[in-house]
This record gives structure tokens, sequence and C-alpha cells, in this order.
């Protein structure tokens, strides 16, 4: 009899625990076709400041509401790539393996803004900036140049007295799109990281110890004599860093600042095929003005899109991202598309098929 | 998460009979017996999902995972030695520290505080405990590697000489080891301490009076009648603190450095096991990296059965030994 009583209180708890689940699941897309909220997505941190102003822009003119989770590239990849949101944002293009996992079909990569990574450093009594080319970076991440006053260093800054002082290198712990742009840069500029390092959101690094997100990395910079740390650009100027200034492939030293980052998008997009899948690095890009560590930032939506009238406030949403949005770039550090570009990106926009049958 | 050893009681199993048509006792039982099921279902619903993830992970990578140090997101390689030293190296740290500390705080507060004083003091350790681990990881940032970078560092490496060990030596950059260890102390310690000091309280007064009654002093009272007596019930403290200090993940992440590799200095960066999967797994898109994630997940959970495993028993040791 207790035997009993027990089972049937355990059935009842599984069948209450599978409801509730079956309700949340149903709830959230319920939530995404009522008033309350149009669309949902989710995905990269980096550019969320600037998305959610967008989103609060655009809810107020159009009435469209868009709900936004800034819980990581990979994060957005894998809920786009199961359906549970009707749009995803990473700081890195998909893999051609990712895009064959997701569940709706094709998908189209809808570059928004550029971000771009800056070096900094802390080295007492050095106020002029620094200049480094992508050698030097390069052997300094890999632990190879020790000392701030080597003379590979030393040659490209003369007459800065720079300390005889140990380098104590410091990158991202976390799996991050900063670090992708900035391991893609070093893969693309020089030959040795490529082979013993290579690209990614987290790779194996030889040297220095890692903190956690830009803040992280920031702070322990600006806390230690000697270091040197990569963080993104609109987190530099926001709290007034020290940055290098970086050879780029023309041979020119460039400060990073949002024209040199749009220059580089516009030297790398003028190169593009008229067919290209916008999963383009535009790291080490050519033109005399172009900042070299710089990346687009994607909004990733699928071809097909299942719900006619949804597909169609998405397209019009990112119709106006690229009009009135880029608009809001610049007060807040991110870099807009370059004008010609953002047009090729809207013409694409009109191959989305909103028939809603696959 | 250790739980707290109950203090030993005389068991009666016997139920007592009740009138079996109250209605009310009888949803009572049903109520309770629903929240005692629920629970232990919970773990063992996580445990399933947690080894089920990592299952490929094991499946293809075998033992490289606890033995391997080379933990290589692009070439597919997960070895997460360096993260499991961390997570018992720092552990370990944060209890020599924190222990006498804690079981100080705890017999001054039973044995020697003025009453108005045992409230304030008790509060406050306590408190420590309510502190969010973000915090400590900012104040850790921000005070404690400055310090241990400036003073604490050169003065073990260079006035105590202690550089000559293994343990001590190498430069100081204050994310370390051993920041991280004292992070964890200073965690671990409200539950340690508030533990230690119940159950010193608890020691019955006619134990005190008789070994003063023997002609001990009161530190002989204390070493020889008050802490044997309590022995069992300040090991549950202690194992307690351990389980808050190897689950740790915001605030170690914040002061260890993250860097995989196992060093014998505590002034070296290191990386822990939780702060490997907080890292890494927001942008973790890669199966097998996933996969990894959730079985350095699965061995941080067994690790943490052992640790509680270790702890009943020790606490059946201690409290046996006292018996017989």
């Amino acid at each position: 009899m207790r035997a009993l009583k027990i089972a049937a209180l355990m059935m009842l708890a599984v069948a209450c625990a599978k409801e509730n689940a079956d309700q949340s699941a149903t709830s959230s897309s319920t939530a995404t076709s009522s008033g309350s909220v149009d669309l949902t997505g989710a995905g990269a941190t980096f550019p969320y400041p600037l998305y959610s102003k967008w989103f609060s822009l655009y809810a107020n003119r159009t009435g469209v509401k868009i709900n936004y989770q800034s819980i990581g590239s990979g994060g957005g990849i894998r809920q786009l790539s199961e359906e549970t949101v009707d749009f995803g944002a990473s700081d890195s293009p998909m893999s051609d393996e990712e895009m064959a996992k997701a569940k709706g079909g094709p998908i189209l990569h809808i570059p928004t803004v550029l971000g771009a990574d800056v070096i900094t450093y802390n080295l007492p009594g050095v106020t002029t900036p620094l200049k480094f080319t992508p050698q030097v970076i390069a052997e300094i991440f890999m632990g190879r140049i020790k000392k701030w006053n080597d003379t590979r260093l030393a040659s490209l800054n003369p007459g800065v007295a720079i300390p005889n002082q140990d380098i104590l290198v410091v990158h991202r712990s976390d799996g991050s799109g900063t670090t992708y742009i900035f391991t893609d840069y070093l893969s693309t500029a020089v030959p040795a990281w490529k082979a013993s390092v290579g690209k990614g959101k987290e790779v194996k690094w030889p040297a220095g110890l890692g903190a956690k997100g830009n803040e992280g990395v920031a702070g322990q910079v600006k806390q230690t004599p000697g270091s040197i740390g990569y963080v993104e650009l609109a987190y530099a100027k926001q709290n007034k860093l020290p940055v290098a200034a970086i050879r780029n492939k023309a041979g020119q030293f460039v400060v990073a600042s949002v024209p040199a980052v749009t220059a580089a998008a516009a030297g790398a997009a003028a190169a593009l095929p008229p067919n290209t899948d916008f999963r383009v690095s535009i790291v080490d890009a050519p033109g005399q003005d172009s900042y070299p560590i710089a990346s687009f930032t994607w909004i990733l939506v699928y071809q097909h899109q299942n719900d006619p009238v949804k597909g169609k406030k998405l397209v019009d949403f990112l119709n106006w991202a690229l009009t009135e949005g880029e608009k809001e770039a610049t007060p807040l550090d991110y870099a807009p598309l370059p004008s010609d570009m953002a047009s090729n990106v809207r013409a694409r926009l009109k191959t989305i098929d909103l028939s809603g049958t696959k | 998460m250790t739980a707290v050893p109950a203090p030993p009681i005389q068991k009666d199993r016997r139920r007592l009979r009740v009138h079996e048509t109250a209605i009310g006792d009888r949803i009572y039982e049903i109520v309770t017996t629903a929240c005692a099921l629920v629970v232990p279902a919970l773990v063992i619903a996580i445990a399933i999902a947690i080894f089920a993830a990592a299952w490929p992970a094991f499946a293809k990578l075998g033992l490289s995972i606890v033995t391997s140090s080379n933990w290589d997101v692009g070439s597919g390689q997960f070895g997460a030695a360096p993260a499991l030293y961390g997570t018992l190296v720092s552990s370990a740290v944060a209890l020599i520290i924190a222990t006498p500390l804690a079981i100080g705080v705890a017999i001054f507060l039973s044995e020697f505080s003025p009453l108005w004083l045992r409230q304030p003091i008790g509060f406050l350790v306590d408190l420590l405990a309510a502190v969010p681990s973000v915090v400590y990881g900012l104040w850790g940032i921000f005070v404690l590697l400055p310090m241990l970078r400036e003073h604490v560092m050169p003065f073990l490496r260079d006035r105590l000489h202690l550089g000559a060990t293994p343990f001590f030596s190498g430069p100081a950059y204050g994310p370390s080891m051993l920041a991280a260890g004292v992070v964890l102390a200073i965690m671990a310690l409200p539950y340690i301490s508030a533990v230690s000091r119940e159950v010193l309280m608890a020691v019955p007064r006619s134990q005190r009076e008789a070994a003063l009654a023997l002609g001990a002093t009161r530190w002989e009272m204390i070493r020889d009648a008050v802490i044997p007596y309590a022995k069992s019930g300040i090991i549950g403290g202690i194992m307690l603190g351990l389980g808050r200090a190897l689950g740790e993940t915001m605030a170690v992440t914040m002061v260890i450095g993250n860097r995989p590799e196992i060093s014998a200095s505590l002034f070296a960066p290191g990386y822990t096991m939780a702060s490997l999967i907080a890292n890494e797994f927001s942008e973790a898109t890669n199966d097998l990296h996933l996969s990894a994630l959730m079985a350095v997940g699965a061995i941080l959970f067994i690790i943490t059965l052992i640790v509680n495993a270790v702890a009943r028993w020790l606490v059946w040791q201690v409290s046996r030994g006292r018996v017989s």
C-alpha cells in the first residue's frame, strides 16, 4: 500500500514536471506571436549596447518590440540552430559545419556594424603611443619577446625611453569574439602565429595570464606595470586606456578610431565578389588609413522564414538598422558599415523568402 | 555542498500510531513525502543530465580528460588536469588558512568572549557568508592582488627566504593560486566558524565543570574536554567550507589568472574546473568542446561526492571513537 502510494506520487511529480516543461515551451512561442514581443533574438554581447538602443528606437517608431538576450555568440548560434529564436547574432562567422547543423535551413549573415581590438599596455613614464608591427605583437603574445626594451620593439620607437621591464601578457580567459578578431589578425599577418597558435574564440595561449571579459583584461593591465593586453575599441575609448599604433598592410602606423575601422571595411569590401555571403574577415585590410585589427559583427537569419508575418517584421527591422540604425553607431564607438556596402547588404535582404514554405 | 552532520541523537524508529481518519494528517504526510522525493529525484536528474551530456567526450577522449594538460579547443584536445589540480590545491590552501582562523573565532566566542561581544562578532563573521561572490572577486582584483603583489609575495619570497622552496618562487604578478586560496579562505571561513561555534556551545556545561574540577586550566579544559566532544561537528563544518571552496566560480575566476598549467609555485597563475566551465561555456559551439566542458562538470560532481563521503566517514569515525 505504501509503496503504491509513493509510486503514485512520483508519477504525479513527473507528470507535473512534464506539463510545466510543455507549458514553458508553448508560452515562449505564443509570447513571440502575441502583441507583447514581436521578435526574439540572442547572441553576441559585444554589439549589445548598440542593438539595445536600436530596439528601443525601433519600438518607439514602429511599435515592433524586439527582445534580445546577450548570452554570447556561441549561445546565439546554438539557439538559432534550434530555432528557439527568430534571429541570432555573432562576432565571428558561423563555420560551414555549424551552418549545416541549423534546423531551419540556410542561414544569411547580415553584417551590421564593425568592431576593432586595440592593444593597451601599462608602461609608467611612456606617454606617446607605442608603435607595433604584427610581427612584434605576435612575438610578445607568444612569449618570445620578454622585455619591453627588446631591440625589436625599441627600433620601432626611436626616441621613446622604454624601461627595462618584464612583459606580462594578459589575454581573455573566456571565449569571446574579441579574441577571435585578435587571433584572426595575427594568423593572417604572421605565419608563425598561424602555425603555432591559430585562431579561435579561445586558443591555447603560449604565454601570460587570462582575465574574464574586457573589464577583466583592462583592470589587470591598469594595475600591473609592464603588462600588455587587447580589448575592444569601444571599451578602450570609454575608459580612456592608452592604445598602441599598429602598422597596417600599407605600412602606415594607425591608431584605432571609428573612421579607421570603417576605412578597413571599405578597403576589404571593394575586393568582395558580388555573390559574397558576407562571412568575410577584414583583418589586415588594404588601404592607407585602414586599422588592421577589425571585424564585422553579424545578425544571423534564416533564408526561409517559416512565419511570413514575423519574417516581414524582421526584414523591415534589418532594413531600418542598415539605414537609420547605422547613424547611431559612431556615438557609441561602433564603426558603421561603408555606405555602398550597406546598400549591398540591403539588396541581399530582398532574397529572404517570406512565403512561409520551405 | 557538504551536509552538516546532525549531532548524534537517540534513534527511535517506532512510528506513533495515529487515528487513521485524520484527514489533515494524511495531507501533511503526502506533502512532506512529496518534498522528500522531489529533492533526491532532482539530484539524480541533474547527475543523469550531466553524465549523458558528458558521455561523448568520455567516449572519445577517455581518461586523457583528467590526465592530459593539453586544453586546446582548436585542435580538439581537452585535457583538464591543470583545472583538476587547481581546484584541489586552491581549496586545500583555503582550508589551511581558514580552519585555524575559524576555529579560533569559534573558541573565542564560545569560551572567552564576554556576552555582549558574542552577538556582534558572531553576526559579522556570519555576514561574510552573505556577501555575493562577485564582490569578493572585485575586492580581490582591486585590494588583494595589489597587496599580494607588492607586499605579501615579496615578503614571503625574499624576507622569509621561502623563495628557495618551489612553493613560493617565481615572479609575483598578483593573480595566482595563492590569491585564489586567500579569497576562498575568506568565503569558507564563516561556514566553518558558524558550525564550530554552535557545536562548541552545545558541549554540556557538566563536561567543562568536570574538567575544571579535576584541576584543569582553562586551556586544558578546552583542549581535553571541549574540543574532543565537539570534534565531529567541527570536522563537519570544515567539510562544509571545503564544499564551498570546491564549487566557487566567479571570485576564483577573477583572481586566479586562468592559466591551464600545473605549477608547484603558489605564486603562479592556475585554473579551476569551475572557472574553466564558466569561462568557456557561453561561447562553446563545437559539440566535443561542449561535451568536454560537461565532462569537467561531471568530474567536479564526482569530486564533491567523494568529499561528502569522506566527510561522512570522518564524522562517523570520530563520533564512534568518542563513544567507545
